[in-house]
């Protein structure tokens, strides 16, 4: 076992029950071995590429433009409150 | 009126005054509500007041996949973590279209986050193949494909990540482009790979696809990675033909293929032969069986982070709503991204990306376009795969070279196996999309497989 399922399910901050647990954890570590088949290329002087039609960072001009509206914004949240989102607490349960 | 009208075809029609909008319209949306019961291609429905078309001169149809946002309109991914959710803005090609007077019928069915390859990981349930309903149609853009298979209408919008596009394509019979990476805006497609996801769509015809890549294509602001190049008029020289062009065979795609599969290819090489171009047999391409590899890398690790904003909170369900495909994608990108594992996942698949590149560039510098098969495999039988993502991910296997390389590829109906479809692809270099429409528009003149349409 390669793939630490708890750990890995923590960090994506993904609940997963004990059965999906069962059913993803065989199949993940199939996934695993099979896209280690790269290990046989030798990529010792090849550079990585990341952007392939060769763009870097593009900045926009520093000008105020239209967005959405407060009640846009907010109007697909499930839970809203006099124009804010109401999340947990961070730092307190509640 | 004809079941299966092309853009072509409706707009000569309104020119000779042959219907009306309205008619069309009308003829749409019962065709729609009589035959999706069966396909399942179109998951919601658009109704329009009367003066929505009537407005605009000349409207023709189009159906967004579902990964497309349009305004107040349910935009879902097909998954359920987007149940009920209504996007406040269109994507920069809803937009793009709309000017161009297409109105929307509806949203297409798709694998969930187009995550998948035979549409079966949909939650709104598989959709089936026209011309054999126990066979896949293909994914992830199972419902575009279907809808113009079927005669839904004559233009469905799409995204090819790794193959979505041009495999439903190749296995409906229909017409599909993967542009260039950054031909066409991404703003407002709900992302997946952000490095390889191309904005393309869905048609009958070579010629109905040429005509509305020339209204999507282009910069945009909104879209960082839209090129600045100037975009061709793809209609421009599509009659022109194949005579002095050289076309290659890529040897690695011919390998494992099924036989009725080689067949059609094989004949579609010779027809383009007998219309005068230069066949370059032997082409090779050394890395493409370690393409779908990479692409398992570097797909997953691009989707743990893009699906990290769905927290329901600001929109959508809890997380515990995303479908097995998805959480499976977001475990394996997540694990390649972790701390210690980078190095040996990611950046090494995106080492080997460059060799798939370079790959294509030393192709194109003894061709100018390869001619190749889409799939390995005929259509599977829907369930067949369900429970095998390895065979899945293997259905792409074809497909994912061009997406990890960036260049386009037009894949055009090659023949049938009985009755069911084959498909080829002309893959080009770098924004050559008005060669590769020129190519299929002389072999679809020649073989006019678009005439055999399923019958329902």
């Amino acid at each position: 076992m390669r793939l630490d399922i708890d750990h890995v399910a923590k960090l994506a901050k993904l609940p997963l029950s004990k059965e999906e647990k069962e059913l993803l954890e065989p199949q993940l570590n199939q996934i695993v071995n099979f896209i280690e088949k790269l290990n046989e290329v030798d990529t010792e002087s090849v550079e990585p590429t990341f952007q392939v039609t060769g763009k870097t960072n593009e900045l926009r001009e520093d000008v105020v433009a239209e967005g959405l509206t407060q009640d846009q914004a907010i109007k697909n949240a499930p839970n809203a409150d006099d124009g804010y989102i109401v999340t947990k607490g961070v730092f307190v349960d509640g | 009126m004809d079941s299966y009208l092309t853009i072509k075809d409706i707009l000569a029609g309104y020119k000779e005054g042959r219907f009306s909008s309205t008619e069309l319209f009308r003829y749409y949306k019962d065709r729609i509500a009589r035959l999706n019961p069966t396909l399942n291609a179109i998951i919601t429905n658009v109704d329009h007041q009367h003066g929505d078309f009537l407005a605009s001169q000349n409207p023709l149809p189009v159906i967004h996949k579902d990964v497309y946002s349009t305004e107040d309109v349910e935009t879902t991914a097909a998954s359920n973590i987007l149940r009920g959710y209504i996007p406040p803005f269109d994507a920069t090609a809803v937009t793009k279209l709309a000017e161009a007077n297409f109105i929307t019928l509806g949203k297409a069915n798709c694998d969930a986050f187009a995550h998948g390859t035979t549409g079966e990981n949909s939650d709104f349930g598989p959709t089936k193949n026209p011309y054999g309903l126990e066979y896949t149609p293909g994914g992830s853009s199972s419902g575009s494909a279907v809808a113009v298979a079927a005669g839904l209408s004559p233009l469905a919008t799409a995204t090819d990540t790794g193959g979505s596009i041009r495999f439903p394509a190749s296995l409906t019979n229909t017409v599909g482009i993967k542009p260039t990476y950054g031909r066409v805006s991404r703003y407002g497609i709900i992302a997946m790979t952000s490095s390889t996801d191309s904005i393309g769509h869905i048609t009958r015809t070579v010629w109905d696809n040429a005509y509305v890549l020339n209204k999507t294509a282009g910069y945009d602001p909104h879209d960082a990675t839209s090129a600045k190049v100037q975009v061709d008029d793809y209609l421009e020289d599509i009659e022109q033909g194949v005579k002095g062009l050289r076309l290659g065979v890529p040897k690695e795609y011919l390998e494992n293929i099924a036989p009725e599969i080689e067949k059609a290819y094989r004949e579609k090489v010779d027809t383009l032969r007998n219309l005068g171009a230069e066949i370059v047999e032997d082409i090779s391409l050394p890395h493409t069986e370690y393409g779908i590899n990479v692409y398992y890398i570097v797909t997953p690790s691009e989707v743990s982070s893009n699906l990290a904003r769905f927290d329901g909170i600001r929109f959508g369900q809890e997380r515990s709503h995303f479908g097995a495909e998805a959480k499976r994608r977001i475990m394996i990108g997540t694990y390649c991204l972790s701390s210690g594992y980078y190095d040996a996942y990611y950046l090494k698949a995106q080492k080997v990306r460059t060799l798939v590149i370079q790959d294509f560039a030393k192709a194109f510098e003894k061709v100018d376009a390869l001619i190749a098969p889409v799939s390995a495999v005929m259509q599977p039988k829907l369930g067949e795969l369900v429970n095998d993502p390895i065979k899945n991910y293997m259905l792409d296997v074809l497909t994912i070279p061009v997406n990890l390389a960036g260049v386009p590829s037009l894949a055009v109906p090659a023949g049938f196996s009985n009755g069911l479809p084959i498909g080829l692809q002309i893959i080009g270099d770098y924004f050559d999309e008005k060669l590769l429409y020129r190519i299929g528009y002389a072999l679809e003149q020649e073989t006019r497989y678009f005439e055999q349409t399923p019958k329902l």
